[in-house]
């Protein structure tokens, strides 16, 4: 009888599923524990659970819901990376009889998390932290278009990377790959909860992506400042539009296809099996037409970063801003014609690999415009060769290598000799990191003083870039070498010594860059130390030429006390040169909507259902999907959102910021 | 007691039933009935032809129900749907396009690269019989 | 607009952003499309792996696939009738008109649900065959949607009537209406790709 009990509350789940017996786990587990204990002490000898409660975690405002996804972006980049650097450790060691410290089925489970956090936990919830920060503030509204969705996509993408930390102690996670094909995820071939973990996760973090790519499409349609029209949009809000487009249209087919999967492997079904009809090859087809589209939603972001950027540190205007705009839609456009480039040697035949390899190559040269316009932009400009621009300059070098070296892996016959090679792999994080990375730290440095009020320390960011810069060209200039001499990817133990020494320099850059994130760790602690020296009063301490940067330091939480009106590109630097005056009276009471605990409610009902599903604990599952739907309609009859804030505040915070611009005159 | 509107605040905004500031429109009874008896006629005869197996050739007769079938999506989206270029400043319709040349490429991409990868990848009889 | 009493070219007095919810949801039912897309993907490409067993022709029971859909395309047209209602302020036929839709569509349902039970008690269910699993995910998700629709249409129906037609429920009406039609739209692509197709 308590047998049955146990399955039905507990499905698969017992002690077992705890991985006492794996020293590096526990150790983990130990260092997080006690870190995690002291956090919450902290936390709660300060009394901050209220603030942040009321303060963040309800919050609608999409400034606080920025800081919070690139919080958690970061926070799974250490995750992120400490699986890389076991990697690295792992593969400078394992020669010959040495068979390293991680033991393939643990290595498998590395390099599968690695990355998944990165695309999915790391990548995406900065690049959606920075668009729902700044897009706002540059088309001069003051919120997003469904202020509470914006909340609860990002409790459901928090949810989903919780999942995936939990699978570090609480069983295993998937050794298929971070795009688990079948049949080996299918249940057949992976029958532990590893897999399940995989896209419950992904399943949850998604429905959270497409809200957001929902809700920022139509801010950017239907909230812009009166004047902006589309021509006169920043090029940021340009790439967050074609971004959220691509995000729309991809992330249901990842829903599907994860969907099937799934069928797959609870209920039996043929999609992917050996037998019964199924084809493997179909989920490889179709997860790369989310895949493809899915690594620019990673880059045009940072591309209108890059744009923002650049224009800023040059004083200039942006060059060519129609072509930049024109080449954004086509490679929107395009990214969807090329997906088959991802596997070539999957065996369709020469017809169709032509047509996917010629599309691949048209598909770069509206990237080569865009390098060509802040080449432009650049050029007899009084260049500033701040944190940020030292990001750009060093991403225009970097990821031109990497682009490059994909148009080489565009070419059939090539890429049949280097597919699932090392060289693949220095190939794309060439371009993830000398692209996104790069991209998000410029960010990071850029919008930093907006959001804090106080710049961050430009010693510690210089020290941060060098030792990325550096480190990432000893981390990965040895695996381009090593995939040309045939290497394969995802190797836990080599029979070669010969090949060692390519991977000890390799170790060695990603020393480097751990010095790297060390050094911007330790540049935003210096940075609160010394906010004092660092403090940003003007709201606008690049001489910025956008309208995030006509509000204070940190704007109000209403952003603009009176929404700005548009007449060029550059708003904001429009509004300077014509000698624009604060207006210090005549303020009005301003609409807003109310914080909401119901995002992270239904959202953590969510991550329960998930971690039910995953481990066959059918009840709770059941219960939970049920309270999922009935919370969900119970949020709908609350019609009581919005409130207003009063002239009398709105008046006051407005005459604060008067003061505290004439402070600087 | 429904007409008694106690909230100010969601009648605020532009966009919505009266003015149509997003260009929506509504339809009347006649568009509507015009929708319905099209949407009948363009089911009843694909239904007839497939079971009363009216035409000799059978990719003729696909043809011929797929393109009743487009219609008949076209009439849905004009007379249920309101589909028109005004809507929403024209995004309504631009989104609709770029939806369908996706769904477009999806179905046709997916259908001619798995067909080429059947063809070639498919294990022949032989192939199988020599499987454990 | 009173932004004249502001003394400033570059500001606007009283800005009141249009609304997005129809917009917001137009897109996210584009995206549903793409959804449908795959699975008529996997029907394409799995729909005549039938494994050794039975296919559309020996499976599919057209005049129920006929009486399904004109379940359906009644549900569409009462439902527009729903809307005409609302648009002239009556909420007592607006309740009236949805209860009838409603009425089709869990029709509708109901003789899908008996439909798939028939198959499945004679062997062929979705793990029998790629052409069943891919038949009866996609035919069952659209029968998923529209029991999310019902169940909407429940709620909102209680909406209407504690709350009347406020700005805020006839958007809600509104996106029910676009979700409504739009599942009738993919059932034209299922009666006609599946089932039409699967019996040729």
């Amino acid at each position: 009888m308590t047998t049955d009990i146990q399955t039905l509350l507990l499905g698969k789940l017992s002690l077992e599923a705890i991985p006492y017996h794996e020293p590096i786990l526990v150790g983990t587990f130990a260092a997080v524990a006690l870190g995690g204990l002291a956090l919450l002490a902290l936390l709660t000898k300060y009394r901050l659970w209220g603030y942040l409660w009321r303060e963040w975690f309800t919050s609608i405002d999409h400034k606080k819901i920025g800081v919070m996804y690139i919080v958690m972006g970061i926070v799974f980049l250490l995750r992120g990376f400490a699986d890389a650097v076991m990697m690295r450790a792992q593969q400078s060691m394992a020669f010959g009889d040495n068979m390293g410290f991680l033991p393939p089925h643990h290595y498998d489970q590395v390099f599968t998390a690695h990355g998944v956090i990165m695309i999915f936990f790391v990548a995406m919830p900065l690049v959606t932290g920075f668009m729902n920060y700044v897009v706002p503030l540059q088309i001069g509204a003051r919120d997003v278009a469904f202020p509470f969705l914006n909340n609860f996509s990002f409790w459901m993408t928090a949810s989903g990377g919780t999942l995936v930390m939990i699978s570090l102690f609480i069983g295993e996670f998937a050794k298929t790959g971070w795009l688990a094909y079948p049949p080996l995820s299918g249940i057949q071939f992976s029958p532990d909860v590893g897999v399940d973990y995989y896209i419950w996760s992904l399943q949850i973090a998604g429905v959270g992506t497409l809200l957001s790519g929902v809700n920022l499409i139509a801010t950017i349609v239907k909230m812009r400042a009166p004047g902006m029209t589309m021509m006169k949009m920043p090029v940021f809000t340009w790439t967050a539009l074609c971004t959220n487009v691509l995000i729309v249209a991809a992330f249901p087919v990842l829903t599907a296809v994860l969907a099937m999967l799934s069928m797959d492997r609870y209920v039996g079904t043929n999609f992917f099996t050996n037998d019964l009809g199924g084809n493997a090859m179909m989920y490889v087809n179709l997860i790369w037409i989310w895949g493809h589209p899915e690594v620019y939603i990673l880059v045009l972001p940072v591309f209108g970063i890059f744009s923002e950027v650049v224009s800023t540190f040059s004083g200039k205007r942006l060059f060519g801003y129609a072509s930049m705009v024109y080449a954004t839609v086509v490679i929107t456009i395009l990214s969807y014609l090329v997906w088959l480039h991802h596997f070539f040697t999957m065996g369709s035949g020469a017809s169709v690999n032509s047509f996917f390899g010629i599309s691949t190559m048209i598909i770069s040269i509206p990237t080569g415009a865009k390098i060509f316009n802040w080449l432009f932009t650049m050029y007899r400009g009084r260049i500033k060769f701040e944190v940020p621009m030292l990001w750009t300059v060093g991403f225009m070098v970097t990821f031109v290598i990497g682009g490059m070296t994909g148009v080489l892996l565009a070419v059939p016959p090539a890429d049949f000799v280097l597919h699932n090679s090392l060289f693949l792999i220095a190939h794309f994080h060439n371009v993830i990191i000398g692209g996104v990375l790069f991209g998000l730290f410029a960010g990071i440095n850029f919008w930093f003083p907006k959001a804090f009020g106080f710049k961050l320390d430009p010693f510690w960011g210089k020290v941060s870039f060098w030792c990325w810069q550096i480190g990432f060209f000893f981390a990965f200039m040895p695996l381009y070498v090593l995939g040309l001499m045939g290497v394969t990817r995802r190797m836990s133990h080599f029979d070669d010594p010969s090949l060692q020494v390519w991977f000890i320099i390799a170790a060695f850059g990603a020393l480097l860059i751990a010095a790297g994130i060390g050094a911007f760790i330790v540049q935003i602690g210096y940075s609160i130390w010394k906010r004092k020296e660092l403090a940003d009063v003007s709201g606008d301490p690049w001489g910025g030429r956008t309208l995030e940067w006509s509000t204070s330091s940190p704007p109000p939480d209403y952003n603009f006390a009176f929404t700005p009106r548009v007449y060029d590109n550059d708003a904001w630097h429009d509004m300077k040169s014509a000698g624009f005056q604060r207006p210090t009276g005549g303020f009005v009471d301003i609409h807003m909507p109310k914080n909401t605990g119901a995002g992270i409610i239904l959202a953590g009902i969510a991550g329960v259902m998930g971690f039910a599903m995953i481990w066959h604990m059918w009840l709770i599952a059941g219960v939970s999907f049920a309270s999922l739907i009935l919370g969900a309609i119970v949020h709908t009859f609350n019609y009581n959102r919005d409130y207003y804030i009063k002239v009398d505040q709105v008046t006051r915070t407005e005459e604060a910021r008067t003061a505290q611009l004439a402070q600087l005159a | 007691m429904a007409d008694h509107n106690h909230d100010h605040h969601g009648d605020h905004s532009h966009g919505d039933n009266h003015h149509d500031g997003g260009g929506h429109d509504h339809g009347t009874l006649k568009s509507y009935t015009i929708g319905f008896l099209l949407s009948v006629v363009l089911t009843a005869i694909p239904f007839w032809l497939v079971m009363h197996k009216v035409l000799p050739s059978k990719s003729t007769t696909a043809l011929v129900i797929l393109a009743f079938a487009a219609v008949q999506i076209v009439v849905h989206m004009v007379y249920f749907l309101h589909m028109n270029t005004r809507s929403e400043g024209g995004w309504t319709m631009l989104a609709l396009i770029f939806t369908v040349v996706l769904v477009v490429i999806t179905l046709s991409g997916s259908l001619w690269v798995m067909y080429h990868m059947n063809a070639n990848m498919m294990p022949t009889l032989q192939e199988l019989k020599a499987m454990p | 607009m009173s932004d004249t009493t502001l003394n400033n070219r570059f500001l606007v007095r009283d800005h009141h952003p249009e609304n997005g919810t129809l917009l917001g949801f137009w897109l996210y039912l584009m995206s549903d499309c793409l959804v449908f897309a795959c699975l008529f993907a996997a029907y394409g490409v799995l729909g005549r792996s039938y494994a050794g067993g039975p296919g559309g022709a020996e499976l599919f029971d057209l005049p129920i696939v006929a009486l399904n859909t004109a379940f359906l395309l009644m549900s569409s047209i009462t439902y527009g009738f729903a809307m005409l209602e609302m648009q002239k302020g009556k909420v007592g036929s607006v309740q009236l008109w949805l209860v009838v839709t409603g009425l089709f569509g869990a029709a509708f349902l109901g003789v899908e649900l008996f439909e798939f039970h028939h198959l499945i008690e004679h062997g062929h269910g979705p793990q029998a065959s790629a052409f069943l699993t891919s038949f009866f995910s996609l035919v069952g998700t659209h029968g998923l949607h529209v029991t999310f629709g019902i169940v909407w249409l429940i709620t909102l129906m209680i909406q209407v009537g504690k709350f009347g037609l406020t700005a805020a429920n006839k958007r809600r009406l509104m996106c029910l209406s676009m979700f409504w039609h739009f599942l009738d739209v993919v059932w034209i692509g299922v009666f006609t790709f599946v089932y039409l197709m699967g019996v040729l």
